[in-house]
Parts: structure tokens; sequence; C-alpha cells
């Protein structure tokens, strides 16, 4: 039961982000430095507000449940904003970066696009964000042990995992979004993907009814994902056009004549 | 229109998977607010990958601007193919030392035995007691370092490369061949493997003859990189089990600001240890440092290679072999850059990474704690180790093109295998 639980787990939590880096991050070296990038502003982010939320909690009062619970909830919040920041920071500095390439080799193209670097960071934001919510479950659950002995629900391992799937192709999503929309200084945009944020990460207080939790994040993942495929310049006739092999541009760019 | 009859190319997902050339995904509705239009991108890039071959033969140089421009891309592009091969290596290293620590016990056991570096125990009864002690066995620590740094550095500057290559050998063949076999012993015992010793000494012979003509003499690349990696990891375990804790962080604190000094004060002993190897034109020795390349070559070109204190068998070799490979190489001066090139790393480094990556996994069981100091190690200690071969590339280049055009052009073909322009670092 063990092994197939952990290699169960890791495959629905980490499957799709995986097969995204594989297929289409793997073979350009720019495109894998600028995700592990990304990966680390996340984690700054992630340490700025364990700081704040661990310094809190040392001055509050611990035996006080509700309090503890309302630290948590402060903590998640405040985790959310500092996460959107650094998104928006780390956009700031990808479009420096970028006006100093281009100063710097005197042409009028970037050797790799905003839009890119939009998937490239918002999958490199869920990557971080994903291992840090799974990877000591994961662990555990390679180990001897029952789930959930003292009466506690039996299906946390698997709804962890989907919920970490949730995440990682949230973030992506997210960032697709994100910096499309402060390309076009969009703001109401850029609020929407905060919400939706908090919003996801304020249903997991819902567990352990994993129902409650799960599925309107997944409603939520969908919704995004069809934001994200329309601001990326996406289409049905785009999509219909790949999905048929007729694409002209798709086809031309692998070398396909047609 | 229907044309699937006629198409002899099968258009699937295995084919789809192929690498366009263009970087630029190409935009389906142009959009006139972003910046860059992406049509343009794919024709530039094409045409600066496929400059090499042409330009090469026919003009001199091009138009200056075009080809710096084209150059500065093709710069990013190699730094940054640089960082991910630096990245692979690195990597794998802190999997091989964070799979052994989470696996095998006997690398987080504590223990009472020190090594003779550290000789100030960290059982004390006071917190400020316990300080002190690492503190001075950090001195201890680092005081050995130093002396042993120029004391190699002394030896090099007065040509005693037997006592080198003695020394080199001796501790390769410790690493190789008693350190490995305390990791054999100990990997079988965790998995409880019955194990006789005939066998386990034909494994260890092998490993250990195998790693010590790869990583001293020759042998394919990957091999002597895989063997490189093994030897660190070796190490880096070492020093996790018998550092005391607190030693432990104090020494790779210590160790960084050491390492900033001496490779970046003028005097500093790693630098000058590079300065004088490129002054002889010679590299560095292999049991030191991690190619990304080939450095030593039989059968590629490196007009270099006659001047490399080997023996004489492999100079004839080179002698004959540098004229023809030297012609082919300016059909590809692209690829004979790119290989020669490479980026170098010391083991020490990789070592030290090690250590801290095995620290932070042995000290708390959260998974979180190791993951955040590989990202970390590998965003900020990494890239800079790609800075100096290309600070050289350009360097050279810039000053080939306010010479001569045609120089210019040569050292496109024929990069010598220097090491560290130590101005660029």
């Amino acid at each position: 039961m063990t092994a197939a639980v952990f290699f169960g787990c890791t495959f629905i939590a980490f499957g799709p982000a995986i097969a995204l880096f594989l297929f289409t991050i793997a073979r350009e070296p720019l495109r894998v430095i600028f995700l592990i990038a990304g990966a680390f502003f996340w984690l700054v982010s992630l340490l700025l507000s364990s700081l704040v939320w661990f310094i809190s909690v040392q001055i509050s009062n611990k035996e006080s449940a509700a309090q503890q619970k309302g630290l948590l909830i402060f903590g998640v919040v405040l985790s959310v904003l500092l996460q959107e920041t650094f998104r928006f920071a780390y956009y700031k500095l990808l479009k420096k970066a970028n006006e100093g390439l281009l100063t710097l080799s005197q042409e009028e193209t970037m050797p790799i696009s905003i839009r890119q670097l939009a998937y490239v960071s918002g999958l490199g934001f869920g990557f971080m964000s994903g291992a840090f919510s799974v990877v000591n479950i994961l662990a555990d659950s390679a180990g001897p042990g029952t789930v959930g002995i003292h009466g506690d629900s039996q299906h946390y391992f698997l709804s962890s995992a989907f919920m970490t799937m949730a995440i990682i192709l949230l973030h992506m999503f997210w960032g697709v979004v994100f910096f499309d929309a402060c390309e076009k200084q969009r703001w109401w945009a850029v609020g929407a993907v905060v919400i939706s944020h908090l919003l996801v990460s304020c249903l997991t207080f819902q567990n352990p009814e994993y129902v409650a939790s799960l599925v309107p994040t997944y409603v939520i993942l969908f919704l995004m994902g069809v934001w994200a495929f329309y601001s990326a310049g996406g289409s049905l006739r785009n999509l219909k056009l790949c999905l048929t092999c007729k694409d002209k541009d798709l086809l031309l760019a692998n070398h396909r004549p047609r | 229109m229907n044309a699937s009859d006629s198409d002899e190319d099968i258009y699937n997902e295995r084919s789809a998977l192929v690498r366009s050339e263009s970087p630029a995904l190409p935009s389906y509705i142009p959009d006139s607010d972003l910046t860059p239009p992406n049509g343009t991108p794919t024709k530039r890039l094409k045409a600066g990958i496929s400059r090499r071959p042409g330009a090469a033969a026919a003009d001199g140089g091009g138009s200056d601007p075009e080809v710096e421009a084209e150059e500065e891309e093709l710069t990013l592009k190699y730094g940054a193919k640089h960082v991910i091969m630096l990245f692979i290596p690195v990597t794998l290293c802190m999997v091989v030392v964070v799979a052994t620590i989470k696996s095998v016990s006997f690398y987080t056991e504590k223990t009472d035995q020190q090594l003779i570096y550290t000789p100030f125990t960290e059982n004390t009864s006071s917190v400020g007691r316990r300080l002190l002690n690492s503190v001075l066995n950090t001195i201890i620590m680092i005081s050995v370092i130093v002396v042993m740094t120029i004391f190699l550095v002394v030896l090099y500057k007065y040509r005693c490369y037997k006592f080198i290559h003695g020394w080199l050998i001796l501790s390769s063949l410790m690493l190789l061949f008693w350190f490995s076999f305390m990791y054999l012993g100990e990997v079988f015992k965790t998995y409880n493997l019955a194990m006789d010793y005939p066998t386990v000494g034909v494994i260890i012979w092998n490993f250990g003859a195998v790693g010590m003509i790869c990583i001293h003499w020759k042998g394919p690349l990957q091999l002597q990189q895989a063997y490189l990696i093994l030897i660190s990891a070796l190490m880096a375990l070492v020093f996790i089990k018998y550092l005391p804790e607190w030693s432990a962080w104090v020494i790779l604190g210590a160790i960084s600001v050491y390492d900033l000094v001496a490779v970046l004060s003028p005097k500093g002993p790693l630098r000058m240890l590079v300065e004088t190897a490129q002054e002889r034109n010679e590299p560095i020795f292999p049991a030191l440092i991690y190619s990304s390349a080939m450095v030593w070559t039989v059968g590629m070109a490196s007009p270099n290679e006659t001047q490399r204190s080997e023996p004489d068998e492999e100079a004839e070799q080179s002698d004959g072999r540098a004229e023809p490979p030297s012609r082919h190489s300016r059909l590809l001066p692209e690829d004979e850059m790119e290989e020669d090139r490479g980026v170098k790393l010391g083991l020490g480094d990789f070592i030290f990474y090690s250590v801290l990556v095995g620290k932070a996994a042995a000290t708390g069981g959260d998974w979180n704690t190791t993951l955040a100091c590989f990202v970390a190690i590998l965003i900020v200690c990494v890239p800079p180790w790609t800075a100096p071969p290309l600070c050289d590339l350009k360097h050279k280049q810039e000053l080939l093109k306010t010479v001569s055009p045609a120089a210019a052009q040569r050292h496109h073909e024929h990069p010598d295998d220097s090491f560290i322009n130590p101005d660029c670092i």
C-alpha cells in the first residue's frame, strides 16, 4: 500500500507539471534558469511570510485555539498577498532585464518573450509551492502507518495530492494572466488574480471537508485556464486548427511543411 | 488541400516535440500592444545560428553592428547553456548526498569520533562553551586549509609537479578505494544485503581502478564527470559525519568568506594558482576541477595539445591529428568553440554545496528545508561560475577585433583553452 500510495500521489501531484516541464522547458536553458529563478522568488516570499507568522505566534497566547486559528487565517492571507507581491516584483525584474538586454543587443527582439517568461515563472512558482505543500506528506506516505487512525479522514494523502496539482496549474495560469494584465495595464485583472488566489487558499480552511474545498478549486482552475488560454492569444479557431494539425504557424515553427 | 496522402511527414506528438530553433512562440493574434513583432525573432535567430558556417567562410567579419548584436544574443544563450551544464552535476551531487543521508543512517549517527582538524568537542554543558569550541574548530580548520593551499601554490610555482601528482593520486586513492568501501558497507548494512569479501573486493577494485584512470589519465568525459561527482559526494558525506554540528555551520560560513578572498584578492592563493597556470598555458590538475567539456583530446582538435606536459605517445598523436581536425573545425566553428570551452567548477565547491544541503537534510527531518537550500544554492552560487569564461570570451573577441578582423575570425575557430581571465573575476 505504501509504495503505491507514494507513487500514486507523487504522479497525481506533479504529473502535469513535470510533463509541461519536459515537453516545453527542459530543452531551453534560458527557460530553465527563469523557472528556477521563479521558484526562488516564491521561496523568498514564503520565507518572509513565515517569519511574520512565526513571530506573531511566539507573542500570541498559545492556549487559545480561536486565537491560533485566527493567526492561521492571518498567516494564509499575508502569505498570499506576499506571493502576489513577489510575482509583481519578478515581473518588474524581468521587464528591466529584458530592456537591458534589448539595449545591449541593439536589436528589436528578445531571446525570450514576455509571454514565455510569464508561463515559465508561473510554473516555477507552482513547482515550488506544490513541492512545499506536498513533499513532507509524500515522505510520510512511503513509510509505515495508517491514515486517519484517530478518526480523521482517510483521504488525506489523495486529496492533498489533488490539491497540489490544482495549485501548481493555478500558479501557472495566474502567472500568464498576471503578466499579461501588467503588460496591458489592466489592473482589474491583477486584482482578480489576487482575489482568486485568496479564494483558493481560504477554501482549504474547509478541510477535512475535501469535497467542499476541492470541487470549487477545480472549477476555479478550469475558469483560470480558459482565461489564461485567451490572454495568451488562443482562441477556438486556433485550438481547432492545432488539434486537427492544420495550423500553419505551429507547423512552420516545427519545420513541418504542409 | 487535404494532402495527408501525399504528405510523407507524420505529424504526431513525437515529431511535434522536435525543438524548433525559434524561441519565440508564434502569436496567432498579433497583439499590437506587446512590443516585439513576433515574426522577426524567428528569422533573426535563425540567421544568427546559421550565420557561423556561412559567414565564417565568406566574409571576414560581416557588418559590425549586426555581427555584434548576434554575438550578444549568442553569448546570452551560451551563458545560459553553461549555467545548465553546471546545474546538472551540482544537482546530481546533492541528490546523491541527500539520498544517502536520508536512507543510510550511518552518516547521521552521533559519534564521539572527530577529525583531527576539529579537536574541540561539542559535548559541553554550556552554550557559550560550545560556541567557543566551534569557533576554535573553525579557526583550526580554516588555517589548515589555507596552509595546504599555499603549500600547493608554492609547489606549483616551483614546478614540483611530481610531488603534486603524488599527493593528488594518494588522496584520490583514499577516496576511491577506502571511502567507497566504507560507503558500500554501510549501504549493505542499511538494506540488509549479505555480501562476501571476494565480491566486494572485485567491485571496489574495478570501481577504484577505473576511477583512477578516468580522473588522472584519460577516459570518456561523462565517466570522468561521474567519478568526480561521486568522489565529491563521498567527501561531503565524510564531512557531514565527522564534523560536529555547530562547527560545520561556522566552517561553512568561514569557507565562503575565504573562498571569496582567495579567488578575488590579487594575492589570494587560488588566484595565483590560476594565473600561474594561465601564464604557462597549462590546464589545472584534473583531480581538482570539474570540467563540463573535453580538455584533453585524442582526435578532437586543440592546437594547445602539444604544449601540455603529457606522455610522448599522446603528444605524437595530437601532433599528427592537430592539422586535419583544425581544417574540419573551420566548417563548424560554433561546435568547436562550444565544445572546447565548457565551464569549470572546482571540486571544493561541489563538496561545499553538498555539505550545506546534506547538513540541512540531516538536521531537520523536514524536506522543505532541504528543498529550500537546494534552490537557493542553484540560484545564488552556481551562475557566477559561468561569468569568467563568458568574460574571457568577450574580452578576447573585443581585443582581437581591435587588432584585426581576420584575427578575430581565426579566434572564433581556434579558441585557446585558457581558463580564467583574472581581470574578469
